[in-house]
């Protein structure tokens, strides 16, 4: 009989890789990607694979490649703008091949829901010249990562798999398939593995080619599927499928769809043929019109005056997800159909409930310290990506910049050599550090930036899911006995003042920023304390009705969600874990430690 | 047949847990399922919501504004922000209990609680409203409110499963040694729809 088991589309992904004979696994977190190595990394031992967390996503890329020059398996997941990190090996992999069978998951995050940008992988891969895989569901996306592997050793080319977060984070009854056997592995001396500026003008040839090839291909994947029903034709590419069948279902419409699995290249024998039975085509996709470009172009080049709707013609829209109101509205337009209008009921004023620290986040104590000692001196404070991006958030609305991983530092840089009698004070996390952090700081401290960096250090890459780096004594898998020191790195690299201080320990926060604010030159402060959610706390904040003067400067300096007003006072609620940084601040000392009893 | 149900909360509560039980329990029983939850930087205490559907045929994970059959209202004023999810004729089984944002904490909004009870009463008509929370603290722990809300929903007339297949579903999902607690919580969420 066959198993069925409820799976994460990110779990899915990871199980297709175990059935496709996995040898190899490296990545970096990031939403929406991160359960896929999260699980294989789990299920390392049991099925007996290499699985590492690397520090960026360009080493997770290399270590990958590497097992597979030597004919392994190898699968590498990211998010949509870890690409840009790995980008400088993606795009030469792509001339150099691979030997064992490379899957580079890619997972986009329309909307954006946890990211800085909305960038589309597939127009990623089309510049790079490699082929995607586009998943509506978790059993196709555990389906296509089997047949990712197979693909890749066919066409010696990595290949993506690019789920959208509503493939990650969505649970289906997924079917489970059997393990295939292991390929033989040996890296065999060849100068095809050089890289060099005459082999790369033939591989450039050699890549092109393989364009067709993956084209004929596809033009046979079961990923692809015409069903002709009238003269009317969609095509959807991904999870827009899903949307665009429901919204037929409730229209109560019927058109010919053309479901593309494999949006680059997309095959052009279904779409010649959907030329012929169709009078006109609607395509709807997430993201960028990369199917509907290239069915253009189909159309164009074989001369068939094809009359193509989508994104060009303004009727699908190109920033934001899509979701099946949006589609039943382009779908309505499209066909002409009357909609029902819902009958909106006015909703009372809603109380804002945007994300923002833990109770007792250790950030919220660190940006505090550095806002009393810092923002007098009208300091600017650049921020990274991380759970500390929320420190943005009133009343701490201590984040003047986020770019990108690694930026804090130097966007301070770039900044302090422009406002030279201004402080620039860099915050990022300590996973943030090691992936791309370190390579600011040591240009910091070769060009003698006047900038402070001060390094949340929670012990973990908390914001994704809590996931192990250098720093800990932990690996994705195992022990780490060398974890790296932030601090004894910052001095080893040649940084004059370094400092390691407790953010919960108010006193010594506000003494460490009020000194690196008169300090010239680069100076890092290390703020050391473990993640709320990987500690458990036995203890818990208490307000002393008989002190409080109701007077709210914790509630409204700290913004912690455990501090709520009550009648004129302040009630402190379950989730207080006793970090007693709104004890220290309290004027009139009415907030006292007691232990948690639930 | 099928069924589409809303869960609404603030990230912490448990509501993609209460999903993935909601969706083992319609498994067991053979039928095909989808979760969509919100998962990443939403987590950290804000508005979350996850969607299950159960039936067949099944497209996307995302239900439509006002699809929904059940609404589980895991806060009071995320009820209210999520209600247009929820079919006219829908059921709402509701915690009453408040989670005060940061932003009317330090006076940057507001939270009317009677104009969003009231609000509810008036557009909702299957509603079940009570103080999970409370209940949950009375069964052992306030963090088992999403357990309370999974009894209250296994008293639905037309589940597709029983709601002894709910708690089993929840009891291999639950870790061992909070199941007793999560036991009377559902036992108790129960009761406060009986009654």
């Amino acid at each position: 009989m066959e198993q069925k088991m409820l799976l994460m589309g990110n779990e899915a992904i990871a199980r297709g890789a175990v059935e496709a004979g996995l040898q190899v696994a490296a990545a970096y977190p990031g939403t929406p990607s991160s359960e896929v190595f999260s699980t294989l990394a789990s299920f390392a031992k049991e099925y007996d694979y290499y699985a590492e967390w690397s520090v960026n996503e360009k080493v997770a890329l290399e270590v990958a490649a590497g097992a597979s020059y030597a004919g392994a398996r190898a699968i590498v997941s990211m998010k949509q703008v870890g690409l840009n990190v790995a980008a400088d090996p993606l795009m030469t992999l792509a001339y150099i091949g691979v030997k064992g069978g490379l899957v580079l998951v890619v997972a986009d995050d329309p909307g954006p829901h946890s990211s800085q940008n909305e960038q589309d992988t597939r127009k990623f891969a089309q510049f790079a010249k490699l082929p995607v895989l586009d998943p509506a569901t978790p059993q196709e996306a555990k389906d296509m990562t089997v047949y990712a592997f197979e693909l890749s050793e066919k066409l010696g080319l990595p290949v993506i798999l690019r789920p959208t977060t509503r493939t990650c984070h969505v649970c289906q009854d997924v079917t489970i398939g059997d393990i295939r056997p292991r390929n033989k592995t040996k890296f065999e001396q060849d100068p095809s593995w050089v890289i060099f500026p005459s082999l790369a003008y033939r591989r450039h040839k050699w890549l092109n080619e393989q364009q067709e090839t993956a084209r004929q291909i596809f033009n046979e994947s079961p990923f692809n599927n015409l069903t002709v029903k009238n003269r009317t034709g969609i095509i959807a590419s991904g999870v827009a499928y899903n949307y665009v069948m429901e919204s037929l279902d409730i229209l109560g419409i019927e058109a010919t769809v053309l479901k593309i699995g494999t949006p680059c290249p997309v095959p052009d024998k279904p779409v010649l043929n959907l030329f012929e039975a169709v009078d006109r085509i609607l395509i709807v996709e997430e993201q960028e019109p990369v199917v509907e470009d290239q069915v253009i172009a189909m159309a164009w080049k074989n001369k068939i005056p094809a009359n193509i709707s989508g994104k060009h013609d303004g009727l699908v829209p190109r920033e934001g997800e899509l979701n099946i109101d949006k589609v039943k509205v382009v779908l309505a337009d499209f066909f002409e159909v009357e909609q029902p209008a819902d009958s909106a009921v006015e909703t009372p004023p809603l109380p804002e409930r945007a994300p923002i620290l833990c109770a007792g986040c250790p950030h919220r104590a660190s940006f505090f310290a550095f806002k009393e000692a810092a923002r007098k001196h009208d300091a600017v404070f650049t921020g990274d990506i991380g759970c500390y991006t929320l420190g943005v958030m009133p009343p701490l609305a201590a984040v003047d910049t986020c770019l990108c991983m690694g930026a804090s530092v130097t966007i301070a840089s770039g900044l302090s050599v422009v406002e030279k009698e201004r402080k620039h004070i860099a915050f990022l996390g300590d996973s943030t550090f090691f992936h791309t952090g370190l390579a600011g700081l040591i240009n910091a401290v070769y060009n003698n930036s006047n900038i402070v960096l001060v390094v949340l250090d929670n012990r973990t890459t908390a914001m994704t899911g809590h996931q192990p780096h250098p720093g800990l004594e932990k690996t994705a898998t195992g022990v780490n006995e060398k974890y790296i020191d932030i601090a004894e790195v910052s001095r080893a690299v040649g940084v004059g003042y370094v400092k390691e201080v407790d953010p919960y320990d108010l006193d010594a926060a506000r003494q460490a920023a009020a000194e690196v604010v008169d300090y010239k030159g680069p100076a890092v402060v290390v703020m050391k304390r473990e993640c709320i959610a990987i500690v458990k706390s036995s203890k818990k904040c208490e307000v002393d009705d008989e002190k409080c003067i109701g007077c709210s400067k914790c509630l409204k300096t700290l913004g912690c969600p455990a501090l709520t007003p009550a009648e004129d006072k302040v009630e402190i609620g379950s989730s207080c874990v006793g970090c007693t940084v709104c004890a220290q601040i309290c004027p009139v000392d009415a907030i006292r430690e007691v232990e948690k009893w639930d | 047949m099928g069924l589409d149900i809303v869960i609404a909360g603030v990230g912490g509560q448990g509501t993609v847990l209460a999903s993935r039980i909601i969706a083992q329990a319609a498994m067991d029983v053979g039928l095909n399922v989808r979760t969509s939850e919100t998962i990443g930087m939403a987590q950290r205490e804000g508005t979350v919501t996850s969607h299950v559907r159960i039936g067949d045929p099944l497209y996307g994970a995302i239900i439509p504004d006002h699809g929904a059959d059940v609404l589980l209202g895991f806060e009071l004023a995320e009820t209210v922000r999520w209600l247009y999810k929820l079919k006219q004729e829908g059921l709402a089984y509701v915690n009453t209990a408040r989670i005060i944002p940061v932003s009317v904490a330090s006076g940057r909004s507001v939270y009317n609680t009677d104009a969003l009870d009231q609000h509810l009463r008036n557009n909702v008509k299957n509603l079940f409203a009570f103080d999970a929370m409370e209940i949950a603290a009375e069964a052992g722990s306030y963090r088992t409110t999403n357990t309370v809300l999974l009894g209250a929903l296994s008293t639905m007339p037309g589940l597709p499963f029983s709601a002894q297949q709910l708690l089993d579903a929840a009891m291999n999902l639950i870790p061992a040694k909070v199941r007793d607690i999560n036991q009377k919580a559902f036992e108790l969420g129960r009761r406060a729809v009986e009654v």
